[in-house]
């Protein structure tokens, strides 16, 4: 349930459903998005969903804060429905060339690069939220055990493709984008596809996601 | 093939098309963009008398030289810029905010805008452009948008699916109002910040650093003390939202900004400011005015009438 609302700037809802980072305030946070999202509210131009927060932004041309905080908390939004969401299974390599930070992971989680890839790949993750840059997945949650700080000093050029870390989550670049998380490896799989209009994410908040691990020429061969 | 287009001898620093820009994505993180000063983007629209959601050239600092070729079309630039129009062996200064009719042949060559960062080229017609849901916005950094998401480059043409002419020529008086005071209403995260830090934020003056784009615009000056974290866990932003990162510096969102950030929000400016904002060039002064959720809204709307008021001039 959303504990307060309050303004983001003059155009925008902050709707906090609390501090803690879980799948079960994150599945809050993602019916409410999917509910508002449906009943189009009038002045609605955008919502974002992130871990525990919902930002409600409008069109302050045709309507304000107060009119659009009622129509929130007037809103029945059924919490206890279960999220209708997809498993996606994302290929993975982690060839020494693709994989860029594996010695500093090594080093850091103190554990050989052959365990980091073990606990990695066999796990399943919850997909947050898309953003930041566009299509990108925050995908969590990682083993206590594999969780790192992102780079002191961010790269300029993180490459398209690349399955990050940084402490409980993991994400995948949809695009070149300068960047701080721990490059393990990189997807051939388009996660973002602009052509498509209508469903240009591959993996959406609530879905599911493991990694599969492919050898340097499947991943090479991928998209032929 | 178009028979009605503009060459481009020389691109511009950040030469885009522009429109309205694009709503209900940020939950994918795509942001608006859209014409980063909405008011000059309506004005040049309406000078040529197209319809105000008409894409458009925006440009930045230094603008396009442009080449026409095909049958009489009429033009305006709006923004505080100084641009020369050639035909033949003629060359005339340009004035902003009033329309032009060029034929084959003739140039437009925008030198700069003077002391304001974005200016707006409006070509009387509809341009061929592919849209990318349902605006042509360019967003160089994702590459959305017409032109496959890139600004214009030198040698490309800018065709026309229509064009429309007419002789008699509409001007109005617009003046570029400056402001050094740009109203705020405090941020989410105001009490990450020590007194002083906040003391800092409305009191002092900051300068806007040559780090801004379309993306963000970033300030130098008195750091801004954070006594909570300077990490929040990630959540969304929109435009005009102030992040103040570790290092103490404000960030301000602009119209192509990350959808969602982990700084903490010391305060967003006020939409009825936003224009004027982003007109601010690197090295200018700024200061914020710290005002409430209510008069940022009456705010808007005096912005809102004086702009309808403006439109209706024309």
């Amino acid at each position: 349930m959303i504990k307060n609302i309050s303004n983001l700037g003059d155009t925008a809802l902050y709707c906090d459903f609390g501090n803690e980072v879980n799948k079960s305030i994150n599945s809050q946070v993602i019916k409410y998005f999917k509910t508002i999202k449906e009943k189009k509210v009038k002045g609605i131009n955008n919502l974002t969903p992130s871990y525990n927060k919902l930002i409600i932004s409008y069109d302050l041309k045709q309507t304000n804060f107060n009119e659009v905080k009622k129509n929130i908390e007037n809103l029945n939004v059924e919490t206890s429905l279960k999220l209708n969401t997809k498993r996606i299974e994302i290929p993975i390599c982690c060839h020494e060339s693709l994989s860029l930070d594996v010695k500093r992971l090594e080093k850091i989680l103190n554990l050989s690069r052959d365990k980091i890839l073990e606990n990695f790949l066999n796990k399943e993750y919850f997909c947050y939220m898309t953003g930041f840059i566009a299509g990108m997945p925050f995908l969590g949650d990682l083993n206590e055990n594999m969780r790192a700080q992102r780079l002191e000093t961010p790269r300029v050029k993180v490459p398209k493709g690349s399955v990050g870390l940084t402490e409980q989550f993991a994400n995948i670049y949809t695009f070149e984008s300068p960047g701080g998380w721990n490059i393990l490896g990189n997807t051939p799989v388009k996660v973002f596809d602009s052509s498509l209009e209508y469903e240009p994410t591959l993996i959406n908040p609530g879905d599911t996601v493991t990694f599969k691990e492919i050898s340097l020429d499947q991943y090479k061969n991928y998209n032929e | 093939m178009s028979d009605n287009y503009f060459e481009i001898i020389r691109p511009g620093i950040n030469t885009t098309f522009q429109d309205k820009g694009r709503d209900h994505l940020y939950h994918i993180g795509i942001p608006f963009s859209g014409a980063m000063d909405n008011r000059n983007y309506l004005i040049a629209n309406k000078l040529v008398n197209n319809n105000l959601d008409s894409a458009i050239i925006e440009f930045a600092y230094q603008g396009p030289h442009l080449k026409y070729t095909g049958g009489k079309i009429n033009f305006a630039i709006t923004g505080d810029v100084i641009f020369i129009i050639k035909k033949g062996e003629t060359e005339i200064e340009g004035k902003c905010y009033e329309s032009y009719q060029i034929e084959n042949g003739n140039e437009i060559n925008i030198i700069s805008t003077s002391k304001s960062v974005y200016g707006y080229l409006a070509l009387g017609g509809e341009l061929d452009i592919k849209l990318q849901w349902n605006s042509c916005s360019i967003n160089t950094k994702a590459n959305i948008g017409s032109n496959d998401g890139k600004k214009l480059d030198t040698g490309q043409r800018v065709n026309l699916k229509k064009i429309n002419s007419n002789k008699d020529i509409k001007k109005t008086n617009y003046i570029n109002t400056k402001i050094e005071n740009i109203r705020v209403i405090k941020g989410t995260n105001f009490d990450y910040f020590s007194e002083e830090g906040k003391k800092i934020f409305y009191e002092k003056e900051f300068k806007v650093s040559k780090l801004s784009d379309r993306m963000g615009m970033r300030l130098e000056g008195p750091k801004i003390e954070n006594i909570v974290n300077t990490n929040i866990k990630s959540e969304g932003l929109i435009k005009g939202v102030i992040q103040v990162p570790a290092d103490g510096n404000p960030i301000i969102m602009l119209s192509d900004h990350g959808t969602v950030g982990g700084y903490p929000k010391i305060g967003a400016v006020a939409s009825a400011d936003y224009d004027r904002l982003v007109q601010m060039a690197p090295g200018s002064k700024i200061k914020f005015k710290e005002i409430n959720l209510s008069d940022a809204e009456t705010l808007f709307k005096l912005y809102e009438m004086e702009t309808q008021n403006l439109l209706s001039q024309i």
